[in-house]
């Protein structure tokens, strides 16, 4: 189990009077993460997603709070805590002077994998995403698509129990964010714990078991997507209103939400199931992608 | 397990390296010819180096300064690796000592700067100056790329823009390039000057390179100051790396 108790990061800037001043990135966070879930940090761009996946990932530290693996934290056991996890960064990092076999290689040596093992899992793991015949390839001549892949297999090389992606689908298309999904579920259903960092409702909706909403730093709802939407209300009425900007109204009963619809003279109208969306917008008052 | 990390950190290197071996040898050699055919035949010809020719003194010259910018260089693309393509998070995020990939990337500069040494004295031979070669002397040039090799690590996990990497190149390694004792001897210099010159590493290189090519005795004084920016600066380099994970 992965637990963050009073989990805050702050950072340093300069204010628009020039002076110094301190950020709050990351907010007195407290979660848990149940070991084989799918677990999505969902929320709009600059809300601290990321901020928390670096410092789960020990590649940024806390200001305060601790984070726990079971038994190990980050601040002790941080050598044996990187054995046990994975990580797909947002930024496609490969690096770019290297092949695809040599940046796979280059995993596998830091990771202390013994050669023929190494080639082995190599072999594998690159004809799982379809990539063995670019395997001298430098880095450099591949898609987005194909980057998204190799860099979630290259963080799986080492058997993680763990496996963090941040943003995993960000500026792929619909086919390829689908592929990805699949890829997620597959090793999900293999016994790796997921946690994804995404601003796209749809993928926390399709992929997670439960969802953090987070807003400007702050852990703001933590359950699962059916019981979020349940607690706003399980249904939506949508029409414009007359400055042709869309509104919403959430309702617990799907009666209430046809009298409602029934009675409304703009245009437009349309009654459907709430989703995270929804959810995001009353906890927040904003658009997940605004 | 920290000698494995330190050899994946340096074989990465070497296999950039292998990949690039035949431009790497031969972008070497232009610059070295260049000194040697201006400074050793062209104006050489009429400068008194005070008993020897001055091609026999300019060799040691250029070897110091090759080394460094060399050592120094090979690593400057690590500011591109942690500030644009952020590659060396992998290394972060893996369960290895982080010293290690500091020492594994400044042993692959330390050979980077030798192998553009070697370069240098086969065409210094070509030309026809004429000095020793001692482990001594291979051992002086291995601790200055080391020098500039931790200089140029801890640039490039500090410095946020590649302009202010050429700016380091500009204002620090250009002016030692040319007034550390590589072209000419620092006793020439005004006393300020001299004694400026002289807490810089690269001076010490030359004359200690200098003074074993002739078979001189060479200063132990220069050994302890070399000796002691490399510890200096590979510390620098530690708390640097530990810094860049939080």
């Amino acid at each position: 189990m992965l637990r963050l108790e009073g989990v805050k990061k702050l950072f340093s800037y300069k204010n628009a009077q020039g002076g110094k001043a301190a950020k709050v990135a990351v907010d007195d966070i407290s979660l848990e993460i149940k070991d084989g879930e799918i677990f999505g940090l969902l929320g709009p761009n600059g809300a601290g997603k990321t901020t928390i996946i670096r410092m789960l990932t020990m590649l940024a530290k806390p200001s305060a709070g601790n984070i726990y693996y079971g038994q190990l934290n980050i601040r002790d056991d941080s050598q044996k805590i990187k054995e046990l996890i994975g990580v797909v960064p947002q930024h496609i990092n490969f690096d770019q002077d290297l092949t695809v076999g040599e940046n796979m290689h280059l995993h596998g040596r830091l990771h202390h994998m013994p050669e023929k093992e190494r080639v082995k899992c190599i072999g594998e793991m690159l004809e799982f995403v379809e990539l063995s015949g670019r395997i001298n390839d430098s880095v450099r001549a591949l898609s987005g698509g194909m980057k998204r892949r190799l860099l979630i297999v290259r963080a799986l090389m080492h058997k993680p129990s763990i496996l963090f992606l941040d943003e995993p689908t960000v500026a792929l298309d619909p086919q390829v964010r689908r592929r990805i999904w699949d890829l997620i579920r597959k090793m999900h259903r293999s016994g790796v714990t997921v946690v994804l960092t995404t601003h796209y409702i749809e993928e926390a909706e399709n992929l997670c078991d439960r969802v953090a909403i987070i807003n400007s730093g702050k852990l703001i709802a933590l359950d699962t997507p059916k019981a979020l939407q349940e607690k706003i209300g399980s249904y939506a009425v949508e029409w414009d209103n007359e400055k042709a900007e869309r509104e919403f109204k959430i309702f617990r009963s799907k009666e209430a939400a046809k009298d409602f619809a029934d009675g409304l003279v703009q245009q437009n109208v349309l009654r459907r199931r709430s989703n995270l969306e929804d959810v995001f917008v009353e906890l927040t008052g904003r658009k997940v992608n605004g | 397990m920290m000698l494995y990390d330190i050899i994946t950190a340096f074989w990465r290197d070497w296999v950039v390296l292998k990949h690039r071996m035949i431009k790497f040898i031969l972008s070497r050699m232009v610059a070295p010819i260049l000194y040697l055919v201006a400074f050793g035949w062209g104006l050489g010809k009429s400068i008194n180096a005070g008993g020897g020719s001055y091609l026999d003194f300019l060799v040691p010259g250029i070897l110091a300064l090759n080394s460094m910018n060399i050592a120094f260089n090979s690593l400057s693309p690590l500011h591109g690796e942690r500030v644009y393509h952020k590659s060396i998070e992998e290394y972060f995020t893996a369960p290895i000592n982080p010293l290690s990939f500091a020492i594994g990337k400044i042993l692959a500069a330390i050979l980077r700067g030798m192998i553009s040494s070697a370069i240098i004295i086969v065409l210094a031979r070509i030309f026809g100056a004429d000095f020793s070669i001692t482990p001594l002397f291979l051992l002086v040039l291995a601790l200055n790329s080391a020098i500039f090799a931790e200089i140029g690590f801890y640039a490039a996990m500090t410095i946020d823009s590649y302009e202010d990497m050429g700016r380091f190149n500009t204002y620090i390694l250009m002016p030692m390039s040319f007034l550390c004792g590589t072209f000419f001897s620092p006793d020439k210099l005004p006393l300020v000057f001299y004694y400026f010159i002289h807490v810089l590493p690269l001076t010490h290189t030359s004359l200690l390179l200098r003074e074993i090519s002739r078979g001189a005795v060479p200063s132990m004084v220069s050994f302890g100051v070399l000796l002691l920016y490399m510890a200096g600066c590979f510390l620098l380099c530690a708390r640097v790396t530990k810094k860049a994970q939080e």
